[in-house]
């Protein structure tokens, strides 16, 4: 088994596969709100994200093991799916948001909660910081106490920048 | 002594027992839940995260809310239903056909039933390693209870033994409840729990040594670090050993059926691998070799919540008809609809093996030759 394999094995994506392919460059580039960024890749008995997305952009499962495909062009970047999956797979990037930056929308189940304007750390895969970021908003789409932190980061991080780290 | 009767006895209150209890409540059954805990939803009330399955078995759901829910659905046909908490089934006497019970650590009784349900879920297996007796070191069942019931957090830093779902999803509660996690080791060169759930603490920066094990616990009194070790493909330990520094070491390497009441009672018991251990017997209905016996949950094999619920369902759908209560036509053939779909995955293949092992095709037929 090579080391790439290992990293796979271990929870890292290493490379696109089924159920974790980015969305389309030419498509993702223009849209305002962004697109979803899934990373799925396992057969699991699982459907959240497909049964809570209100354009049907993650397309429904036949089979409940299916892995998540997407259809690109009707997704709205809502973050229901984001809120809603319970494998915290699912992620909103808006490539539009300034010349330099992207707003990535990502899943957040820890404490403390950032507050809007606090710098944040941007971590990748592995959990190593790669930059600051800025928290631009808060929410909670389902009410239930996972939020979607907005921050605004450098747009070159589309395919490392994962998650946050808040430093208090 | 005192003596209660009931139709249908459920022990065991958690994901299956509940659905059970509620399934043939609704129907008019008279029936007595038994729980050793302090309060009903078993494995369910420690479950802080949303869960995974379908809609129809709440996925998306935080565990301890499905758990409300079943209670909820059960207040309306409480009339029916008989509730002890605290109280451990502490036997079956095929003799006179009586179950004993304990309540608290004094009060003694008897149950005569009609009809029982085991639900009694799993116990957590444990590893050998030297100074594993050292305060600091916990099950992962045990750390999710005192931090997830009673909000006391286990210690400061923790090695996690195992990248099962239980280890990966206790790992990341620990982390929510401000504790650090020095690392995950899994002697498997692969996660056994959903990648999902390692990629979200991985992000986190938590490392996962697959082909690892630990050797040792360090410590006097109490733990202050443990060795560990690179394994090989024998999963014999290569390599020199590593130290981590932690204050707590949680053992998530599995659970293990606990059947000890069907196996008192005589049911026709086998060891199933897939299934995680000792199980029943039993038919497409989760009736046992001994009819007056139905089984569901983790205690017929470990597998998820949803399915459960769905086998409480069955059992308590079953042990209705039994008793010659009128069912629904076709539900319990929907409820195996639901089985069969959540089981179609990877995860849900070596169900299905160890279900063609212990399935059979139907009692009587066997009974009559
Ligand atoms: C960390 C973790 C994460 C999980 N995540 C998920 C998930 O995301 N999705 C999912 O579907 N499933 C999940 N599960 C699995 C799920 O919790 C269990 O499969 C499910 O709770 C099993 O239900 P049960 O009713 O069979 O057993 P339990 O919930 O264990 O209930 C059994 C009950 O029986 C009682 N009992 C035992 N013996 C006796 C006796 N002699 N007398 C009286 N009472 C007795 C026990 O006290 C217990 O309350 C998870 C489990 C764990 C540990
Ligand atoms: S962001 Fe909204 S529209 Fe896009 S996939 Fe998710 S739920 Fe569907
Ligand atoms: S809800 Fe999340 S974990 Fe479940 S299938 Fe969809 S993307 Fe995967």
């Amino acid at each position: 088994m090579d080391d790439k394999e290992m990293l796979f094995n271990s929870g890292i994506l290493t490379e696109e596969r089924e159920g974790a392919i980015l969305p389309p460059e030419e498509l993702w580039k223009n849209k305002k709100g962004g697109l979803v960024v899934v990373e799925c890749p396992q057969r699991i008995p699982c459907n959240p994200c497909a049964t809570s997305c209100p354009t049907g952009a993650i397309r429904p499962f036949s089979d409940i093991n299916d892995t998540p495909s997407v259809d690109h062009s009707k997704c709205t970047g809502c973050t229901l799916c984001v809120a809603s999956c319970p494998g915290l797979a699912c992620f909103v990037i808006d490539l539009t948001f300034s010349d330099d930056l992207a707003l990535y929308k990502l899943p957040y189940e820890m404490l403390p909660l950032p507050v809007k304007g606090e710098k944040v750390l941007c971590l990748d895969r592995e959990g190593k910081c790669i930059a600051e970021g800025t928290v631009e908003n808060i929410t909670q789409p389902r009410k239930d106490r996972t939020y979607v932190i907005h921050v605004s980061a450098p747009k070159n991080l589309v395919r490392e920048f994962r998650a946050i780290r808040v430093v208090k | 002594m005192k003596r209660l009767e009931t139709e249908i006895l459920v022990i065991g209150g958690g994901a299956a027992g509940l659905s059970a209890a509620a399934e043939a409540a609704a129907a008019g059954a008279k029936v007595m839940i038994l729980e050793s805990d302090l309060h009903l939803g078993g494995q369910l009330v420690k479950q802080t995260h949303k869960f995974f399955g379908s809609k129809d078995e709440y996925a998306g759901t935080r565990g301890f809310k499905i758990a409300d829910i079943l209670l909820k659905e059960m207040e309306s046909c409480k009339e029916n239903i008989e509730i002890h908490t605290n109280t451990t089934v502490t036997g079956y006497y095929s003799e006179d056909d009586t179950f004993t019970a304990m309540r608290d650590e004094d009060e003694f009784f008897t149950i005569k039933a009609d009809r029982a349900i085991v639900a009694t879920g799993a116990q957590e297996r444990l590893i050998p390693f030297v100074n594993n007796d050292l305060p600091g070191v916990y099950g992962a069942g045990a750390v999710q209870t005192i931090m997830n019931v009673y909000g006391v957090v286990p210690g400061k830093r923790v090695l996690m033994v195992g990248a099962g779902n239980i280890g990966l999803i206790v790992s990341y509660q620990l982390m929510q409840a401000g504790v650090e996690v020095a690392a995950i080791v899994e002697a498997a060169p692969k996660v056994g729990g959903y990648w999902v759930h390692a990629a979200k603490v991985r992000r986190m920066g938590v490392p996962i040594l697959l082909r690892h094990s630990i050797k040792r616990a360090l410590g006097d009194e109490i733990i202050t670090g443990a060795m560990i070790t690179e394994l090989n493909e024998r999963f014999e330990p290569v390599g020199e050993e590593k130290k981590i520094d932690c204050d707590v070491i949680c053992i998530a390497v599995g659970l293990t059926p606990t059947t000890e009441i069907l196996s008192q009672a005589g049911c026709e018991m086998m060891y199933v691998p897939e299934l995680c251990g000792n199980v029943a017997r039993r038919d497409s209905s989760m009736q046992t070799s001994n009819p007056k016996f139905f089984t569901a949950g983790d205690a017929s094999g470990i597998e998820e919540a949803s399915a459960a619920m769905v086998e409480g369902r069955v059992a308590g759908l079953s042990a209705l008809k039994s008793l010659g209560y009128p069912t629904e036509h076709g539900r319990l053939e929907e409820y195996w609809g639901r089985l069969q779909a959540l089981r179609s995955g990877e995860a849900g293949k070596r169900i299905c093996q160890g279900l063609t092992c212990v399935l059979t095709e139907d009692w009587e037929a066997v009974h009559n030759g």
